[in-house]
């Protein structure tokens, strides 16, 4: 069984087809790196297979199951654009406040360890909205992984990051990817996420123009893939 | 189990963000204050007629007041995109829902249970007398302004002109329960006891309350995840 | 063909109510209200028409959001408006009514007072329509509130009336008597405000069809 299956998937805003007729599957333990311009969908199709919006017609499977369901939902983390972590609370609050939520069974021994291994244990009781921004960024990275989700899904996880964050979010998706997680990350920066991609996918305007293992002249020329099969970058 | 375990993790985190900024509920009280002052000046406190008005009076004031609070409740949500984080978390819309309910009607209650003592002082009345069912009645009614505009909030968080939409939307749906809670608190404050003609207003409010606490909870995960 | 029939029933409805009008002109005077009281003729159909168009909406909003199907949204939206129309007018011939007996433009009788809070509520539907842009999301939240909406028209219709019989007023039409030979017309004037309303709705959804389309067709276009 795929890790993510999306088949025929389309995604409509009104009557206008922002993803059409997208089908594509991971692996249990592939990388699987989205690009493609702005606009051509990536983040529609990410926010979609996490179950944020219902696509107009087609069908995700996450393991089978539908991304709604607790269960599948317990196995998904996501990071978008924003941090998703609360400013007024303090990075240990907001770590086992999210603990809690995934119903893990020590939130407090959780959220500790988690902020050892983002290196923000120092700052555990810090209030978020005093952090700089790598800090914050390293914090989102830990709400993500918190409670060891099976699928991660990542939209332009590497942009703005400082080389502190990069460094520790390249860690644990190698990790991840050892331990059999599946990840599925959109983004701009080809060529950090192409040292880490088993797979490629190239979107253009909702469709997918490409979809195949990651090559190694993909990794040495990431303009590559959008020259052969895109619109030319 | 699971479920009130969540509602409480998460009323815990409005009601601890809320105390740590205190915009919300600042707001709100110094908002009170000035609408009772006003009607000070609008109206003579001494005269009978305005004993007689007071309790409508007085759930304008929460009416209005609470608005602030319940706009704040899912756009607190919205900086970092904190919303994206529950909405994929495992934890039912119905979950999310009660517990920032919860929160935001300790919150109500609180700017209630301010406003009534200094709302008695400047119209010289004394609401000993039945204060029980007075404080009933102020649960009551602040429950309908609560999950009203808690859902509404929800409705809203994402959309144009929030501010201006939540009231717009909320007081027309509020106005059966506004105007029972009026009818029962201005028996109340005159010192009357809630008699048989006003026992159809009480049965009218619970009855709100249980009709749209179901109706949010059904139509919360649909207004949320589309 | 849809214009056709619009077209036709439309035709028909203003047949009937010219018609109508003009027997209900020649009927004698009611006798302690005169004239006035043949608003009565429009006050209650144009009431009973909103009515309607309530119950339209609901149903076309929770089929909406069971099928996801926008032309229930396109109904919704339509009725709504409509309903609102004759709402409206509900008001006003009450309003004129009340001017012409009591002397006074409104009164908080019971009635009149639910229309007017059933007006802010359909009012706001419209409102928070306006205010999301992206139109499955403005379809869905539309739906859940037309929902909300609904669910209070009776609880407003009983409260209010509770309340003024506490508190008794002058209602507006107490005191006048309708005669059983009227009803005929009544009904007449009843089917012609239907069909009125109808083909009201038909024009509307056709709008609303059109402009979906340009919707469409201006994303489309930005996407290139």
């Amino acid at each position: 069984m795929s890790a993510v299956a999306v088949d025929d998937v389309w995604k409509f805003y009104g009557d206008f087809p922002a993803l059409r007729s997208i089908s594509l599957e991971a692996e249990p333990g592939a990388c699987l790196a989205l690009i493609g311009r702005n606009g051509a969908g990536k983040t529609t199709l990410l926010r979609t297979i996490a179950g944020f919006s219902r696509p107009g017609r087609g069908r995700i499977r996450i393991f089978g199951k539908e991304p709604r369901e607790p269960e599948t939902r317990r196995m998904m983390g996501f990071i978008g654009h924003g941090i998703s972590v609360y400013d007024e609370l303090s990075a240990f609050e907001n770590l086992k406040l999210f603990a809690q939520l995934y119903n893990l069974p020590d939130p407090r021994r959780s959220a500790l360890e988690w902020l050892e291994r983002t290196g923000l244990e120092r700052v555990r009781d810090g209030l978020v909205r005093e952090f700089s921004r790598g800090m914050r960024q390293r914090l989102a990275v830990a709400r993500a992984f918190l409670h060891d989700p099976s699928v991660l899904l990542l939209d332009e996880p590497f942009t703005a990051l400082d080389d502190r964050a990069i460094a520790v979010l390249q860690r644990l998706l190698h990790e991840g990817l050892r331990a059999g997680k599946t990840i599925v990350l959109s983004t701009h920066q080809l060529r950090e996420a192409l040292e880490l991609a088993s797979h490629v996918a190239l979107l253009n305007r909702g469709q997918v123009a490409f979809h195949g293992p990651c090559t190694p002249e993909m990794v040495s020329d990431p303009g590559y893939v959008y020259a052969r099969y895109g619109e030319g970058g | 189990m699971k479920f009130f375990r969540q509602v409480f993790v998460i009323a815990v985190k409005d009601l601890r963000a809320e105390f740590r900024t205190k915009e919300a509920i600042n707001a709100s009280f110094a908002f009170a204050v000035v609408i009772l002052l006003l009607f000070s000046f609008a109206f003579d406190p001494d005269a009978e007629t305005t004993r007689e008005m007071a309790g409508g009076l007085l759930w304008i004031v929460f009416a209005f007041a609470g608005t602030l609070i319940l706009n704040r409740s899912f756009a607190r949500e919205l900086p970092n995109d904190c919303l994206d984080a529950l909405i994929s978390a495992p934890i039912s819309g119905a979950a999310l829902f009660l517990g920032k309910a919860l929160a935001n009607f300790l919150l109500v209650l609180a700017v209630q249970l301010v406003s009534l003592p200094v709302f008695a002082v400047f119209n010289s009345l004394h609401l000993t007398e039945q204060f029980w069912p007075l404080l009933g009645v102020i649960l009551l009614g602040g429950w309908a302004i609560t999950v009203i505009g808690t859902i509404f909030s929800a409705l809203t968080v994402n959309i144009r002109l929030r501010e201006v939409m939540l009231p717009l939307l909320t007081f027309p749906i509020l106005i059966p329960a506004l105007l029972s809670a009026m009818l029962l608190t201005k028996a109340l404050v005159l010192g009357q006891p809630v008699g048989v003609d006003n026992l159809s207003w009480l049965k009218m409010l619970i009855g709100f309350d249980i009709m749209y606490t179901a109706a949010s909870l059904i139509l919360v995960e649909t207004v949320l995840v589309g | 063909m849809r214009d056709k029939i619009l077209y036709a029933l439309g035709a028909v409805a203003l047949a009937i109510l010219v018609w109508n009008i003009n027997t209900i002109a020649r009927l004698p005077e009611e006798t302690r209200q005169g004239m006035v009281f043949k608003i009565i003729f429009f006050h209650v159909p144009v009431a009973i028409t909103a009515m309607l168009c309530a119950a339209a909406a609901l149903v076309a909003s929770v089929l909406f959001l069971v099928t996801r199907n926008f032309k229930y949204d396109a109904l919704a939206v339509a009725v709504t408006e409509v309903g609102l129309a004759f709402l409206a007018a509900n008001l006003i011939t009450g309003s004129i009514w009340g001017r012409e007996i009591w002397g006074i433009w409104w009164a908080w009788d019971a009635r009149l007072t639910s229309a007017l809070v059933c007006w802010l509520l359909y009012a706001g539907y419209l409102m928070l329509r306006r205010a999301v842009e992206e139109p499955t999301q403005r379809a869905t939240f539309a739906a859940v509130f037309s929902i909300f909406a609904f669910i209070d028209v009776p609880i407003v219709i009983f409260s209010i009336k509770w309340w003024r019989t506490q508190h008794p007023q002058p209602v507006f039409w107490g005191g006048g008597s309708f005669p059983p030979d009227w009803t005929t017309h009544f009904l007449w004037n009843m089917l012609a405000m239907a069909l009125l309303g109808t083909v009201m709705v038909g024009v509307r959804l056709q709008q609303e069809d059109c402009q979906r389309e340009l919707d469409s067709l201006r994303r489309e276009a930005h996407a290139m």
